[in-house]
């Protein structure tokens, strides 16, 4: 074995109920270097890293550190180990002092039973003098900005005779001098032998800092690579592998006249919330929200279907006025929503799959119209094939199931209950690439059947890309509609912002 | 799925295998106790029955529990709302509390429907409370277990009463078919419980309720009917037990009926497997979980264990359900378990190294 390597990871296998996050994933690890692990969400980047702390422990494989078998159960069994990990948010305590964050847990005592105070507090000013850090460190930990508390991470970690340091996106909350400064602190802990394993989603700062680069795709190795041999064009197509062509695929039903506006909304205002906003669903058509977060798209999907009450204006369905009191209101009008927040507004974890599907179409049809057992389970088959939900079988608890496959769930959920309407409010959050590409294809899929579709999302490019109207909104009102080649990145951009059109 | 893990997954397991240790433990000790015989009349009797017989009235309490602790709530007053059933249906079958003047008692079933439809009502001013106020459950029915108790006084006037109704007795004491009246209520009652939540979509909307409120309203159902509807089933039951208490002694004490009941009713739901947090619930483990409520002690006394240490025992024990039941316990079994393999590849894969 290569006396430079100190940790080698090899034939890691890792399975959660119904997905494989890791399957024979290899990793080495050598002394001074920094090393980048990249994948898109879901790749298996954390699990592998979790793996490595102790946080999950493997289903196969091992890991060789230092020379010997580890298989550490806890995070603490790997800090002992000399495996410390820092993340974005940086897990300290926040209401406990500089010096005591550094030696929680290992206090210096005194007198058997006293922590020595001192000592502790000028312990700590020379572990941090280590990254001319000269800070008063008897002072809250939360008086000091994320970059420095990462850097008090990091000194606690080094402290504790880390031979191997996790920095999990360590640079998304710092502006750019402070990544300067965290990169001069890297060099500097690279040049004392410690290995890195950096973590980001910024390309660029894995080309400043990276000696080599591990690719995972789907929870499979792609490759290890020398930084300086592999361009950046060539990462990315490794990291997103076929599914950006998928994505490129993605072509938007074309519109025809004859459509008719499924919901339609005027002057709509809910109080405290969103005002005058004019929209129409229109059959076969997605209509987009573009937007910052908090300028209205989710309360106006919320008004829409009748969970925040709206003070004026009128909603009318096919052609006649409605009042939606409540959600069930607007269900019985064929309307349908997928919440922003699905674990809190949407997902029933401790029930299957089945009766999770089954819901909103139990619920409309109302407690005495049973559908039976052996129905539900047509149905619910019916959506895990068509959708292609990747569960072992209806009878598996929801919450088992990965983030993308939950929301397939609950659009199953809306599908069963036969939509005119369909309102996607961040459909593709948090769930992986190939997932994201599923459901919007299923989206345009759904159009192309009929279906009328709001769909909201922070990623504009998935907006532009699905829609063929986009309302723009901006502090609760709407700024603006583009219609069909009006629709382009810059000048919605320009819209949310606020800029007078040229 | 292999058949044995279809067995031990069900949810029926657990409280049926605890039942079975127990059963067993009594027929090593003191082998007469489930007896069953026919007697002169015959109708059934002995300890089975007798057992079965006793565990009747916290049985109806916890069956409507266990719907209230599927929302994620809990029903302290059921105690009360048992004793209040008890003083209205004696009052009004002798005639001369709430209505002083009435020479003859009312029809029985008139008793019977008036002292269910006060259950109702009871249970509703809960619901009211909870889903419409949104006061939390402990707080709601905790100011009705208070009030009850009171509202059982008014009723009574302060007094025990009694009555010498024979038919009101019948009720509890008479048979049918050879069962003791109780046993065949509590089974007719089970059985609508069971149909009405399985047989109908009302499991499915107490359960989503109960494990995440916002999603099922967002999927259309209207949890604030399911909790007024849950609220006034335990209310219900609470005032049948009521019945059946009253008739079984044709008397009431005010200050005692009832007493304590509400904690063994929600110990029955737990020791039959229903999560306190709320979701998913399991009717049949608590009918055993009401069972071994009954078991348990009875099973001290035989053992010559004095009330006061076996009211100890009793929560020892409890709490050994209760934690081999968690599912915090069943994760540290398998991790004991799992380290012990992995131990053994460990080693494995030191010796091949």
């Amino acid at each position: 074995m290569d006396n430079d390597v100190i940790l080698q990871m090899s034939n890691i296998e890792m399975n959660f109920p119904g997905v494989r996050a890791l399957a024979n994933v290899n990793f080495t690890l050598r002394r001074g270097e920094v090393h980048s692990v990249m994948g898109e969400n879901g790749a298996g980047k954390s699990t592998l890293i979790k793996c490595l702390t102790g946080v999950y422990q493997m289903d196969s494989g091992s890991i060789v550190f230092d020379g010997r078998h580890i298989r550490p159960n806890s995070v603490s069994d790997a800090m002992k180990l000399g495996i410390s990990s820092v993340y974005q948010e940086v897990n300290l305590c926040p209401n406990l002092t500089v010096a005591e964050n550094i030696f929680i847990g290992r206090q210096p005592m005194k007198a058997g039973a006293l922590i020595d105070w001192k000592k502790m507090n000028r312990l700590s000013r020379e572990a941090l003098k280590k990254f001319d850090l000269d800070i008063n460190v008897t002072k809250n930990l939360d008086t000091y900005s994320v970059a420095i508390q990462q850097m008090i991470a990091i000194a606690r970690a080094v402290d504790i005779d880390a031979k191997v340091l996790i920095l999990d996106e360590p640079t998304s909350s710092l502006d750019k001098d402070e990544v300067k400064r965290l990169f001069e602190v890297i060099n500097k802990l690279k040049s004392e032998g410690i290995a890195i394993i950096f973590i980001t989603h910024f390309l660029d700062q894995v080309y400043e800092i990276s000696d080599r680069i591990t690719v995972l795709r789907n929870g499979e190795l792609i490759g290890e690579y020398l930084a300086a041999d592999l361009p950046q064009i060539e990462l990315v197509k490794l990291m997103v592998g076929k599914e950006l062509e998928q994505m490129t695929k993605l072509k938007k039903t074309s519109h025809t006249d004859e459509h008719k506006v499924v919901v339609e909304a005027k002057n709509v205002s809910v109080p405290a919330s969103i005002q005058d906003i004019g929209l129409t669903l229109t059959e076969g058509e997605v209509l987009g929200f573009a937007g910052l977060l908090g300028s209205g798209r989710s309360e106006t999907a919320k008004a829409l279907f009748g969970i925040d009450r709206i003070s004026d204006g009128t909603i009318s369905v096919r052609g006649s006025t409605v009042q939606l009191r409540n959600p069930a209101m607007a269900i019985k009008q064929k309307i349908a929503f997928c919440p922003e927040d699905r674990k809190s507004d949407a997902v029933v974890a401790d029930l299957t799959t089945r009766e999770n599907i089954v819901l909103a179409l139990q619920g409309r049809m109302g407690m005495f119209k049973y559908i039976s057992k052996k129905k539900q389970k047509e149905l619910a088959d019916k959506y895990i094939k068509l959708l292609g939900i990747a569960t072992p079988d209806a009878e598996k608890k929801i919450g088992e199931l990965s983030g993308g496959n939950q929301q397939k769930c609950i659009l199953a959920r809306w599908l069963a209950t036969e939509p005119d309407a369909l309102i996607m409010d961040e459909p593709t959050r948090g769930i992986d690439v190939g997932a994201k590409a599923e459901i919007m294809k299923l989206t345009l899929e759904l159009c192309e059947n009929g279906m009328a579709v709001a769909f909201i999302s922070s990623e504009l490019e998935e907006v532009i890309k699905l829609s063929n109207s986009v309302v723009v909104m901006r502090d609760r009102k709407k700024v603006a509609e583009l219609r069909g080649d009006e629709i382009d990145h810059d000048r919605i951009l320009e819209k949310i912002a606020g800029g007078e059109q040229a | 799925m292999s058949v044995l893990k279809r067995i031990t997954g069900s949810a029926m397991f657990t409280p049926l295998l605890v039942l079975l240790l127990i059963v067993i433990f009594n027929l090593i000790v003191q082998p007469g106790i489930f007896s069953v015989s026919i007697n002169a009349d015959g109708n059934l009797s002995g300890g089975l029955m007798l057992i079965l017989l006793r565990s009747v009235p916290v049985m109806l309490l916890a069956l409507g529990m266990t719907l209230v602790i599927a929302t994620g709530g809990v029903d302290l007053s059921v105690g009360s709302v048992l004793a209040i059933g008890s003083a209205v249906s004696l009052s009004l079958i002798r005639g001369d509390t709430v209505a002083p003047t009435a020479d003859t008692a009312m029809a029985l079933w008139l008793v019977v429907v008036i002292t269910m439809i006060v259950g109702v009502v009871c249970g509703l001013w809960n619901g009211f409370l909870v889903a419409k106020i949104g006061i939390p459950p402990i707080v709601a029915t905790l100011i009705f277990m208070v009030a009850g108790r009171g509202l059982t006084q008014v009723i009574t006037l302060e007094r025990s009463i009694t009555t010498g109704h024979l038919p009101f007795g019948q009720i509890a004491n008479g048979f049918t078919l050879g069962v003791q009246n109780p046993i065949w209520i509590a089974f007719i009652i089970f059985m609508m419980f069971w149909l009405f939540t399985r047989k109908t979509a009302f499991g499915l909307f107490v359960e989503s309720t109960g494990i995440n409120k916002s999603a099922a309203k967002y999927s259309g159902i209207k949890s604030t009917k399911i909790l007024l509807a849950i609220y006034a089933i335990s209310g219900l039951c609470a005032s049948i037990a009521g019945i059946l208490s009253a008739s079984n002694i044709l008397a009431i004490q005010p200050a005692r009926a009832g007493e304590d009941m509400e904690l063994d009713a929600i110990l029955a739901v737990v020791l039959g497997g229903t999560n306190m947090k709320g979701g998913k619930f399991n009717l049949g483990g608590t009918v055993i979980g009401a069972i071994i409520l009954d078991l348990l002690p009875r099973t001290m006394t035989f053992l010559g264990v004095g009330i006061q240490y076996s009211m100890f025992i009793k929560a020892v024990v409890i709490v050994l359900i209760v934690l081999i039941q968690s599912p915090t316990t069943g994760r540290f079994v398998k991790s004991l378990f799992k380290t012990k393999v992995s131990n053994k590849q460990e080693v494995a894969a030191n010796e091949s190294v």
